[in-house]
């Protein structure tokens, strides 16, 4: 069976006056289990929809095959029903941000129910290895494997069904109220012109509008998976379905049981079920889509390993989405994380490793000293004189100087091959054997400059970034763009700069890595002051929340006529 | 051998206005002040010092009586600072009302002729 990677878990603290124990919202953050089916899932996306899929969904824990079906789907309805009665959650810790597919240590959800003990502590478990731990390369490939093949995500499944049902239910009702009173009682309708028809067709435009709507907000594939329920869409659920039941009982009590004969009565009934839905769209429109457009607050991503540091303007977003939203400018904004660029070379750290020993003489006060003998080791290496950061300078200097000699090798030598090449023009006569589609004309003229692409990425570290393959690719597109060696050759932004991390192949993304740590409950808004770490394996992006100031601007009315100037001389005046 | 020392001394002067018609003059005019041109003052050393001047004394007027020369930099007028004033600031404390003695505090630049004493003696 496969076996899971990593998970962060953290334990609730209990929040005041909640008298159930916390368990088990941390027993609903431990998810279900599964993947979901990746295609299916969008097509049929409901109206007021994504809830459950938002939902805490953690498809990437799996867990031992010991757990039965049903237990599970139990445990997980139970949870769902629990999380969604309560908005939001409460004292989360920390949760994960996990695309489907993606194996994790699968610790917590066998242990869950000896969790009790432990509900009181505020504790940040990061499991990194088990008994089953395996290499870097089979979790790779195992990934990959989860992500072609369609597994069944119940629990996700469960959620868009559930959205689903509801909507084809509320769609479905205002025909229903219609077309009732004519199969039951049709003797005794009283006839109704054209009042009903115009009432038709207004209905059936609307309910055309609607549908619309509907799809262009809703059936959308979603671009991330949120640890916790995404409250706006849980309360417009929740309001729809309100709304459809309310106007149910109405229509039984009122028209079904009384068989009321005012037929434009009933059908006026309809269509003002149908004006409510559609200002619960616009409801939704409002908060899903126009809420978080007007900028309130600066986000500051930072990025751990490097100090990389971005900053971005968001409206009101709850926190998780305001992670999904870093992570999408993170790919685009921040360079690639390289891992060899980030140590000092090996020759400036060296000398730092002799110390110094401490002695002690006299009595043997062990507790007291300990703080003592580390501190008068570290003075003391403080005021030891240091060379390092010379070594650090000239070493610095050494590389910089051999990287511009290889990339003014590189840019020559890419200049120079593509001197080699040109293309097709229509008059030329050329024999049937010459002529070479991008893909060829690539090929050849990338062995010219091989030798020089390869010395310099080597020197800039970048060589694990960029295969053959992807070089050749390059190459190909830039010959069918006519692109100058300047793109090309010196390979422009590509190859002399880190660019940003999309430009490179998939693998380099680990889109599905990131943990979403916070100490305030994920669903809840923004605020000023408010910081979340997304964790990724080898590094973390920090993020910190500025209110965006309030800004007085006054009015000062100038004059066109007010500017006038005179020359600076020395005037005299006598007094 | 002689040589000639440039130097400046300060020295207070009080100059009681004249009433003329409506108006009480001073008998001198000033240029100078902190929006002015310093670059244009021709009695100032330090081509930079924009601090008022006195560019011109009428004959016979209360100004020369009181011992007033063209060419002194004001420094104070009846207390106030008249080094760091714009130029419409310096006439208005100069004009006002309800004064009718002002008393300034000026620099004047000498030339003098020095003579070694001790090389008579």
């Amino acid at each position: 069976k496969i076996e899971s990677l990593k998970v962060t878990v953290d334990f609730l603290k209990v929040p005041l006056g909640l008298k159930k124990p916390p368990l088990k919202e941390a027993l609903a953050a431990v998810p279900g289990p599964g993947r979901p089916k990746p295609l299916g899932v969008e097509r049929h996306k409901p109206r007021c929809s994504d809830t459950m899929d938002n939902e805490s969904q953690y498809s990437g824990y799996s867990y031992k095959s010991g757990h039965s079906r049903s237990s599970r789907k139990h445990r997980d309805r139970r949870d769902r029903h629990r999380s969604k009665s309560r908005d939001g959650s409460r004292g989360d810790k920390s949760v994960t941000i996990q695309a489907p597919g993606e194996p994790l240590l699968d610790n917590e959800s066998t242990r869950g129910d000896e969790r009790d003990d432990n509900w009181g502590e505020t504790t940040t478990v990061v499991t990194g290895t088990s008994e089953h731990s395996i290499s870097h390369d089979d979790i790779t490939r195992i990934t990959k494997d989860m992500e072609d093949s369609a597994h069944l995500d119940c629990s996700r499944h469960l959620g868009v069904l559930l959205a689903g049902a509801l909507a084809l239910f509320a769609f479905l009702t205002p025909l229903a109220f219609m077309l009732l009173p004519q199969l039951l009682w049709r003797e005794e309708l009283e006839p109704c012109g054209t009042p009903c028809e115009g009432l038709f067709i207004s209905v059936a435009f609307k309910l055309l509008i609607l549908l619309l709507g509907s799809w262009a907000l809703f059936f959308r594939r979603p671009k991330a998976f949120f640890p916790r329920v995404f409250v706006f869409r849980a309360l417009l659920m929740v309001l729809i379905f309100l709304l459809v039941v309310s106007y149910w009982l109405f229509y039984g009590v009122r028209i079904l049981d009384s068989r009321d004969r005012n037929y434009q009565g009933v059908v006026q009934y309809a269509v003002s079920l149908v004006d409510a839905l559609l200002f619960v769209h616009y409801l939704a429109v409002v908060l899903l889509e126009l809420r978080q457009l007007q900028p309130q607050f600066t986000l500051k991503a930072v990025r751990s390993a490097d100090g990389a540091s971005r900053f971005y303007n968001v409206g009101h977003l709850s926190i998780q989405r305001a992670a999904v939203w870093i992570l999408e400018n993170y790919y685009h904004d921040f360079p690639v994380y390289n891992p060899a660029l980030l140590n000092l070379p090996k020759s400036v750290l060296s000398k730092k490793m002799s110390g110094f020993k401490v002695y002690s003489l006299g009595e043997e006060n062990t507790t007291n000293n300990s703080t003592g003998q580390s501190r008068a080791v570290i003075a003391a290496a403080a005021r030891r004189r240091d060379n390092s950061h010379n070594e650090y300078y000239y070493e610095e200097a050494e590389h910089e100087r051999r990287v511009r000699k290889r990339r003014a090798r590189l840019v020559v030598a890419v200049e120079e091959a593509f001197t080699h090449i040109k293309r097709l023009q229509e008059e030329d006569q050329k024999n049937p054997r010459e002529i070479m589609d991008p893909r060829e004309a690539a090929q050849a003229i990338f062995a010219s400059m091989a030798r020089a692409m390869q010395k310099y990425l080597r020197t800039t570290k970048q060589q694990p970034y960029h295969t053959m393959e992807s070089i050749l690719q390059h190459l190909e597109f830039c010959i069918t763009h006519d692109m100058t060696p300047k793109v090309r050759g010196g390979h422009g932004e590509r190859y002399l700069t880190a660019g940003p991390t999309i430009q490179y192949h998939k693998d380099r993304w680990l889109a599905k890595q990131w943990t979403l740590v916070s100490e305030e409950p994920v669903t809840n808004g923004l605020k000023d002051g408010v910081v979340f770490v997304l964790k990724r394996q080898d590094f973390s992006l920090v993020v910190s929340t500025k209110k965006i100031p309030f800004f007085k601007l006054s009015e000062e009315f100038v004059d066109p006529k007010s500017h006038k100037f005179v020359m600076r001389l020395q005037s005299e005046t006598s007094v | 051998p002689s040589y000639f020392i440039f130097f400046s001394f300060q020295q207070r002067i009080e100059i009681h206005k004249l009433r003329q018609g409506d108006n009480l003059i001073l008998g001198f005019s000033i240029g100078g002040g902190i929006d002015q041109d310093p670059t244009q003052n021709p009695f100032s050393e330090d081509k930079t010092d924009k601090g008022i001047y006195v560019t011109r004394v009428t004959e016979g007027g209360p100004a020369e009586v009181a011992g007033l020369q063209i060419g002194d930099k004001i420094m104070q007028v009846n207390g106030w600072d008249m080094t760091m004033v714009t130029h419409d600031q310096a006439r208005k404390r100069l004009t006002k009302r309800n004064e009718e003695v002002v008393r300034l505090l000026v620099t004047r630049q000498s030339l003098q002729k020095a003579v070694q004493q001790s090389m008579m003696s």
